[in-house]
């Protein structure tokens, strides 16, 4: 089921297309950024609403990185591992995160405030190393840094703060 | 319009220029004249006169692509442009500064542009991440359609123009010009088959641009200021303008650059960058992106161009360096690369799917000491099988590059790796 607000939202974004499934990205994105994932009952009905099947729409949702088909944390980094990051060192600093997180890539933490995703290259290069908590990028990023960065966003994620269930 | 037409307004102190802000700069003028005085047909051949080289990384020149788009009588009232801001490319942030620094120049080359190949709309894909230049682009093109420079009549010409913007979802191949156009539609970005190319059956089958953020925003100063300025711009006999060059790796000074096309490799490294940072030598660089064969310190003296970095065994690609110092382990930096375009496939074809895979895990066991001899010569013929006219688009040979320049330059370094579990290491 779409809330009635994830419904109007999609509905504006039809107007950009002449074909309805071209909106199935943003749509997804939609539901996303309150559910801070994408679960089954909601591709149903966004396939409903864009004139796809399911399937197809699942085949567009694992197809891109962004879009999460199972559960995140409250606070979702992104961390670049791309050539210009990897060569001033983020390796180390990934292991020194997934220390300080008690996660390995890609998974979440015991106490669900984050999800660590590797993720490409984010334009970023001259201010390597770069990473992403939420919207927030951050650049430059040392191992001293990081405490820093994680209590910012510690119990304060988008959700919460819109109070959405998390 | 100065020496710098595309980073003239950029001012990162200040922030981006709003509409009015740009008008007063002398902004909009382009498209505004040219509503009065030329014809479409006009601003392809000026561009084609620019010989304005496609930035997003092959090169094409832009005229000549847009010349390919059928016109009058008989042919689809519905065309497209579609703006390339994937840049997923690793090493590569120049189109994130033009979106980020000045928006309303972007618009004011989509406008001429669209005007040009009569594009009744106008789709920027811009890669999910940049959620500043998504905010920034939202706000400049609703100033221009509340100024009426876009919508139902373009400046009062009577030209209607649709520009939207389109986020991503995040995959490198959505890059690729026909991947990206599946994904417009809502599709899985596999790429399709060309031809038909775009121009004649793009997007939702009908013809299509697909041009790079930077290309688009060199338009308005050809179509202001003409086609000897453009190529006056320029040091080389490539084309003409000037390119956004850029620097990463250890570095002095990392950072974007808007200079001369042609410029040598080490007025970018040396001037610009300032050289290796203390205590680091440079061992080699890749000079536009992930997808380009390593060059060596020895060309640092060639002209930064399409034909002279071809001619030296590797391509422009999107003329941002990514140096390699001298402290870093070369099977390492590959096996970097190689995991990148092996999770970015899109696994249409085999040769790309697994062999990129199969490469990746054999770089990996290397650096765990459990490599063999024969290793060095199977990465070899992994570059091979993934060599230009084996798959389905370019990513592979794109990915082969490195790989095998790598190992062309630095064998000796592979095979120690590799024999360092026979040799009980
Ligand atoms: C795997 C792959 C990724 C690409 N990524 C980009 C990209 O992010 N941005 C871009 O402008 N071109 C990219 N290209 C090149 C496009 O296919 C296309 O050539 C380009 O957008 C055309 O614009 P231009 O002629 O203005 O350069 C990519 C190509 C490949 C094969
Ligand atoms: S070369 Fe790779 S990315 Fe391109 S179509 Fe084939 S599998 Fe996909
Ligand atoms: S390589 Fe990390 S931001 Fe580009």
């Amino acid at each position: 089921m779409l809330s009635a607000e994830e419904r109007a939202e999609i509905e504006h974004d039809l107007h950009h297309y002449p074909e309805k499934r071209a909106a199935c990205i943003e749509a997804m994105k939609i539901v996303q950024r309150r559910r801070g994932w994408v679960p089954d009952d909601a591709i149903t009905s966004i396939a409903e609403m864009l004139d796809m099947s399911p399937a197809e729409l699942d085949g567009v949702a694992t197809f891109f990185n962004q879009i999460y088909r199972s559960p995140v944390g409250e606070n979702v980094i992104l961390f670049c591992e791309s050539i210009s990051c990897y060569l001033l060192g983020c390796n180390s600093l990934r292991d020194a995160l997934c220390d300080k997180l008690g996660v390995g890539r890609g998974e979440t933490t015991a106490d669900g405030e984050f999800t660590l995703i590797p993720t490409q290259c984010l334009g970023c290069c001259d201010h390597a190393p770069a990473m992403m908590v939420n919207d927030a990028l951050y650049h430059d990023v040392s191992i001293d840094a990081l405490d820093g960065i994680l209590s910012q966003h510690r119990g304060n994620g988008p959700r919460r703060r819109q109070g959405g269930t998390p | 319009m100065t020496d710098r037409p595309l980073t003239r307004n950029i001012d990162p102190a200040r922030g981006p220029l709003d509409l009015a802000g740009y008008v007063a700069a002398g902004g909009y003028e382009a498209a505004r004249e040219m509503f009065r005085t030329m014809q479409p047909a006009d601003v392809v051949g000026v561009v084609q006169k620019a010989n304005l080289r496609g930035r997003g990384g092959a090169g094409f020149p832009a005229g000549t692509k847009w010349g390919l788009v059928k016109q009058g009588p008989g042919t689809s009232p519905i065309k497209y442009l579609v703006v390339n801001g994937d840049e997923m490319e690793p090493g590569t942030f120049k189109d994130r500064m033009l979106v980020e620094g000045d928006p309303h120049l972007l618009i004011e080359g989509v406008i001429c542009a669209s005007y040009a190949i009569q594009a009744t709309t106008a789709y920027i894909f811009l890669r999910g991440e940049y959620l500043k230049g998504e905010q920034l682009l939202k706000a400049a093109i609703a100033e221009a359609y509340a100024a009426g420079f876009c919508g139902p009549s373009c400046f009062g010409s009577g030209y209607a123009l649709d520009i939207i913007l389109h986020t991503s979802g995040g995959r490198y191949i959505c890059g690729e010009e026909t991947a990206l156009i599946n994904a417009l539609e809502g599709r899985r970005a596999n790429p399709r088959a060309k031809p038909p190319f775009p121009a004649v059956s793009g997007l939702w089958g009908k013809p299509t641009i697909v041009n790079n953020i930077e290309t688009i925003c060199n338009v308005p100063g050809i179509v202001r200021l003409g086609a000897e300025w453009f190529l006056g711009l320029s040091r080389s006999t490539d084309g003409g303008g000037t390119k956004l060059y850029g620097a990463s790796g250890r570095v002095k000074r990392p950072g974007t650059w808007e200079l001369p096309l042609g410029v040598t490799v080490r007025e970018v490294f040396e001037d610009h960058a300032g050289g290796m940072a203390d205590g680091y030598a440079l061992k080699c660089f890749l000079p536009g992106g992930a997808s380009t064969d390593f060059l060596m310190p020895e060309h640092l003296d060639l002209a930064f161009d399409y034909t002279t970095i071809g001619k030296a065994g590797s391509r422009m690609g999107t003329g941002q360096l990514i140096a390699v110092d001298d402290k870093q382990d070369i099977v390492g930096v590959t096996h970097n690369l190689i995991a990148f375009f092996a999770q970015e496939s899109c696994g249409w074809c085999t040769p790309c799917r697994d062999g990129l895979r199969r490469a990746e895990r054999i770089l990996d066991g290397m650096l765990r000491n459990e490599g063999i001899l024969e290793d060095v010569d199977e990465l070899k013929r992994h570059a091979w099988l993934l060599r230009p006219g084996m798959t389905f688009c370019a990513l592979a040979p794109g990915a082969a590059e490195p790989l095998q320049s790598a190992i062309k330059y630095f064998r000796p370094e592979f095979e120690a790796w590799a024999a360092r579990r026979s040799a009980g290491v």
